[in-house]
């Protein structure tokens, strides 16, 4: 589904990114792990095509995603940082707005909303604006506009941030169906301890570089304990 | 809590089903966007209206001390203050993109990053438009009643849409600049002053009621530079906001 190879991305004269290669198919469920400035959010933002690469190339969906990015945004669902919703529109009126720019209108999108919003235990609420919302609220508004065209590849920058307990086991038994469904699901964390249930790879990025790739054990402490390594090495 | 999926459809099979969306629905959707934000919040609209009007109340009382006839002077008053009026609105036409980063949320939409660009144009314009619509009846009080006619409506309209296509543009460049509010005129009044002459004669023929071949070639001057603005934020704004 996702095929990356030696991406590269220097900001100035400092390279963020070094060589990256990646192929992640439907229905895996893949976490990037890195410390903080590793290159994790570059490397999500070139997959989701807001961010062109200096080097490498990118196929998604079989679709050269540099040459034609616009053709291969419809397969994609960026759940990022930031909420990329308007705090003056109600939780509905945001997901609609975004649901006209991929196409879908009428009944079909008022399902879509409905079911979105139903999903993220958000449908009580669709009246209210989003400024009105709480941190662990927005992200899962987030989330449902994110989803709300139904994507073949979800991307997820540190998703679990703000969520509470409950909403983040909630959120990480979705990640998981989302893969099962036969999504590609990408997810960056520095979380190890919460959300990793249900990944079938981790890579650890340092320095802009995939330095290791886990496929088997994939136990937090493990993987703890393999990212504490490569940071010291 | 988060409840389980329940789908009548299977994963990724929606967009499948869907034809692609089409360019003008597209860009409604964004015009409908950009105008209930506005209709909320009226952070534009009430800046600009109350800059114009203040700003011709003003002229009208700094002027009158010194000149007995304001009719030479009217087409530049109105220019001038629609113009900075104007300016008001663009500085404030990416913000609500950069609160939550909604920016990158219209760029990961399927379609060419050029719609966003004529959407924001045409809210600009729109904007501009309806500043217009109090100043002139307002000049036409205050300085010359000739300015209330179909001409100078005309003119107008022609000069907001080159003056909104030119500092949407601009806006774009400066959005993510951190001193945006002073980069931007700063950049744009340079571009936009042929404009702003051309529109101050044609008005002018229009107020002293010259015939059209006399001013008609500045006419033609505004539209090219509606022409070359709207195309080259058309063809531009791709790399403007890239990052």
């Amino acid at each position: 589904m996702i095929l990356a190879e030696r991406l590269g991305k220097r900001y100035g004269l400092r390279p963020v990114l070094r060589g990256v290669s990646l192929q992640v198919a439907r229905g895996e469920f893949v976490a990037v792990l890195g410390a903080n400035g590793a290159g994790k959010t570059t490397l999500l933002r070139i997959l989701a095509t807001l961010t062109r690469p200096d080097a490498g190339a990118l196929w998604i969906g079989g679709v050269d995603a540099l040459r034609h990015p616009e053709r291969v945004r419809q397969q994609i669902g960026l759940v990022s940082h930031h909420s990329l919703v308007y705090g003056e529109l109600t939780a509905a009126e945001n997901l609609r707005f975004y649901g006209w720019l991929y196409g879908l209108r009428g009944d079909a999108l008022e399902r879509r909303i409905e079911e979105a919003l139903r999903q993220m235990d958000l449908w009580s609420r669709r009246h209210d604006r989003a400024r009105t919302f709480s941190r662990g609220m927005t992200q899962r508004l987030t989330i449902a506009r994110a989803l709300l065209h139904d994507p073949a590849v979800l991307l997820l920058d540190e998703p679990f941030t703000g969520l509470d307990q409950g909403a983040a086991a909630t959120l990480s038994s979705l990640l998981r169906e989302a893969a099962l469904e036969g999504r590609a699901v990408i997810m960056t964390t520095h979380e190890i301890h919460r959300g990793l249930e249900g990944v079938t790879r981790a890579l650890i990025l340092r320095d802009g570089q995939i330095v290791h790739e886990q496929r088997d054990d994939l136990a937090p402490q493990l993987l703890a304990a393999l990212l504490h390594d490569h940071a010291n090495a | 809590m988060i409840s389980p999926r329940n789908s009548s459809l299977p994963c990724c099979t929606t967009m499948q089903t869907l034809e692609s969306p089409s360019w003008a629905r597209q860009v409604w959707a964004l015009l409908w966007k950009d105008l209930v934000l506005e209709f909320r919040t009226r952070e534009s609209i009430t800046a600009m209206v109350a800059f114009a009007v203040m700003a011709m109340v003003m002229f009208n009382f700094a002027l009158r001390l010194r000149v007995d006839a304001f009719r030479p002077l009217a087409p530049g008053i109105l220019w001038v203050t629609l113009v900075f009026a104007g300016t008001l609105g663009l500085s404030r036409s990416f913000s609500n993109e950069q609160v939550n980063q909604c920016l990158d949320g219209l760029l990961l939409a399927p379609y060419d990053h050029s719609l966003v660009f004529i959407g924001k144009a045409l809210v600009n314009f729109a904007f501009m438009l309806l500043t217009a619509a109090l100043v002139i009846p307002l000049g036409a009080i205050l300085l010359d009643e000739r300015l209330a006619q179909p001409g100078v409506w005309l003119v107008t309209a022609l000069g907001a849409m080159g003056y909104a296509g030119a500092g949407t543009l601009i806006a774009a460049m400066a959005a993510n600049t951190r001193a945006r509010e002073v980069f931007l005129p700063i950049l744009l009044f340079p571009l936009a002053l042929p404009l702003l002459v051309a529109a101050v004669i044609a008005t002018a023929g229009f107020v002293d009621r010259a015939p059209l071949s006399e001013f008609g070639a500045w006419v033609g001057m505004i539209v090219a530079f509606i022409v070359l603005f709207w195309a080259a934020g058309t063809l531009l704004f791709e790399y403007l906001v890239e990052s």
